[in-house]
């Protein structure tokens, strides 16, 4: 009942957000964070709650940033409008990866994950109707409402909040039917899994295909918000870096874990890209790349987690107590 | 075959010895402890580097390079397996790829942060002119790398299968508790692995940074070929790394020859999930 109260009131906090701090960069902050938790929680489902760890999840980015800007480019379609085109090619290409590697050891799926990633960039890159190296753009102008270019961030804030409620919502739903219990199963013990008749290579398929479709999305809305998409934002491995750290930071197989992760490392990057310039990039990926490997050494499940257990261990432990009243 | 087909071909099986002599301590830590070192690319990045340093402030060439690059290297290998490695290849599958992978993230942009984004390359005639044998013309830099790399890397499979040392790696990798019943100590030799193949990625980078341009960002394109090479090889064995890394050269080379230099990438990321579809026991491994 408690963790309920808790969390309605963290969501009215979300929903006031952007009303309360109504500056430009406060808002687009506040968005940014959002489109990112959106990424990272479909990440989730595969890197968390499946435990298989895609180093390159930016390709489903990319599929639905560059499905939204190329039918836009050449059919006139608004943007939006491109989301089932996204979707599935992602879901294709996480099959075209999945099927061959989830039967292996999961250091083949990412080694798969990853060159998918860099061949999709190249190819991208010498494809000219998809913009070469160059890249394609949105409406300049809003023809209709539904091509949802906005200059403020607010209608953009909102849409991202629906958008991740939905997210977060499908893998709660998840998280308590049959496919989650085979997941925890499969990521606990993959051979007594197997063993006692789960059918480990399809649930992880499954849970890469859902999480692929979920992360095209964040793609398309990504690129409506920037209205602009190039081989470098759409498909580069930076951007899988800071889709898989927010989640892993944050608690990776925690329902709320990518979104703690991005809204701490959001606004760092956007605040030292601001005060650094161009050359802040560089430096930025130096830090994360510490965090990845001290998340790595010391904290594989995150943040939120450790916060957890120390609330836990903070609490008089009742479950002692009573275990002594009994003896 | 026309002669510049040859030559192609040539400069193929060069490249590609150096690919076998990076991959083979891939493959060796893979075999040996079931880790994936995700910054192996960027370690040859590193030597590439150490190399292009030697260079600019002595003057020196791969001769100079290497010894240097192998030791800072292999130190390098050795501090990541105690302080990392050796902590998350235990945990969860998210704990050990991560690991190298930040490690990877931490290198390179370190790099940039340092160097910038600019490509460097050394002087072409560092090592020497080009030969013409028999109207095929072969750059001295690729041959003098060619040629030791399958030297070294054909040492290493010997190192492996003859030696006392070999043995007990061997050992640890079939069964690490069992070696260390016999006296094994499997945390040694593990390290001694990491030593031994973060070194090679020394020598390989010192040679190859004297054909091949030098970025920060190499190391993820050749970390990819590191990887095709031992799927194709066959996880763990050397003697199938050296064979994928002569061929995949060769297929670069030839892909870039007849179809046009920004495809070659692209044809041999496409073998790579051919292979995991097809054989992702490679060409020499067990099933």
């Amino acid at each position: 009942m408690k963790r309920s109260v808790w969390l309605l009131l963290i969501l009215a906090l979300v929903i006031v957000y952007p009303l309360l701090f109504t500056t430009p960069f406060l808002q687009r902050l506040g968005a940014l964070v959002l489109l990112y938790a959106i990424a990272a929680s479909a990440w989730n489902i595969v890197g968390g709650y499946a435990g298989q760890v895609s180093v390159g999840h930016v390709v489903f980015f990319g599929c639905g940033a560059y499905a939204s800007m190329a039918f836009f480019t050449h059919f006139g379609w608004p943007p939006i409008a491109a989301v089932p085109v996204g979707m599935a090619a992602s879901v294709g290409i996480a099959a075209l990866i999945g099927v061959p590697t989830l039967r292996l050891s999961g250091h083949y799926f990412s080694m798969a994950t990853i060159a998918v990633a860099e061949l999709a960039r190249l190819i991208v890159t010498n494809v000219e109707a998809l913009g070469a190296a160059v890249g394609l753009s949105g409406p300049v102008m809003p023809r209709t409402v539904f091509d949802l270019s906005f200059t403020s961030a607010l209608p953009y804030y909102y849409l991202f909040l629906a958008v991740l409620l939905v997210v977060l919502g499908l893998t709660y739903w998840m998280e308590n039917s049959r496919i989650g219990f085979y997941l925890r199963a499969i990521k606990d013990n993959e051979r007594a899994a197997r063993s006692l008749g789960v059918q480990a290579g399809r649930y992880k398929l499954y849970a890469y295909m859902i999480s692929a479709g979920l992360t095209s999305v964040a793609g398309t809305l990504y690129a409506t918000m920037y209205g602009f998409i190039d081989p470098e934002s759409g498909l580069g491995i930076l951007t899988s870096v800071k889709i898989l750290i927010m989640a892993a930071l944050g608690g990776a197989g925690l329902l709320f874990g990518p979104l703690v992760g991005a809204a701490i490392l959001v606004p760092l990057e956007e605040i030292s890209n601001n005060l650094l310039g161009g050359k802040g990039a560089g430096l930025t990926f130096v830090v994360y790349g510490a965090i990845i490997m001290i998340i790595a050494r010391f904290y594989p499940s995150g943040l939120l987690k450790l916060l957890l257990d120390r609330m836990a261990a903070a609490k008089p432990a009742p479950s002692d107590k009573q275990v002594r009243d009994v003896a | 075959m026309s002669m510049s087909l040859l030559q192609v071909l040539i400069g193929g099986l060069m490249l590609g010895a150096v690919y076998a002599l990076f991959s083979s301590g891939l493959t060796l830590i893979w075999g040996m402890m079931n880790v994936v070192n995700f910054a192996h690319g960027d370690f040859v990045m590193i030597a590439m580097y150490v190399a292009f340093m030697v260079w600019k402030l002595f003057g020196g060439g791969p001769f100079m390079a290497m010894p240097i690059a192998a030791m800072l290297l292999a130190t390098l290998g050795i501090i990541a397996y105690f302080s990392l490695v050796r902590h998350v290849m235990k945990g969860p599958m998210l704990a050990q790829i991560l690991g190298t992978f930040g490690l990877a993230l931490l290198l390179r942009y370190g790099m940039f942060w340092t160097f910038g984004a600019n490509f460097q390359s050394l002087p072409e005639n560092l090592v020497g002119g080009t030969y013409d044998l028999w109207g095929i013309r072969i750059q001295a830099s690729r041959l003098l790398a060619g040629t030791l790399a399958i030297v070294l890397t054909i040492a290493l499979h010997l190192m492996l299968t003859r030696t006392s040392l070999g043995s007990k790696m061997l050992a640890v990798a079939e069964d690490s508790t069992a070696a260390q019943l016999m006296g094994i100590r499997p945390d040694r030799m593990q390290a001694i692995a990491w030593g031994l193949a973060a070194g090679l990625t020394g020598i390989a980078g010192a040679l190859i940074a004297t054909f091949f341009y030098i970025s920060p960002t190499v190391g993820e394109t050749l970390a990819i070929i590191a990887f095709v090479t031992v799927s194709l090889g066959g996880f763990g064995s050397i003697t199938g790394a050296l064979v994928a890394g002569l061929l995949i050269g060769v297929i670069e080379s030839l892909s870039g020859y007849l179809i046009g230099a920004v495809y070659k990438d692209i044809v041999v990321y496409t073998i790579f999930i051919a292979v995991l579809w097809f054989r992702p026991q490679g060409l020499m491994g067990k099933n």
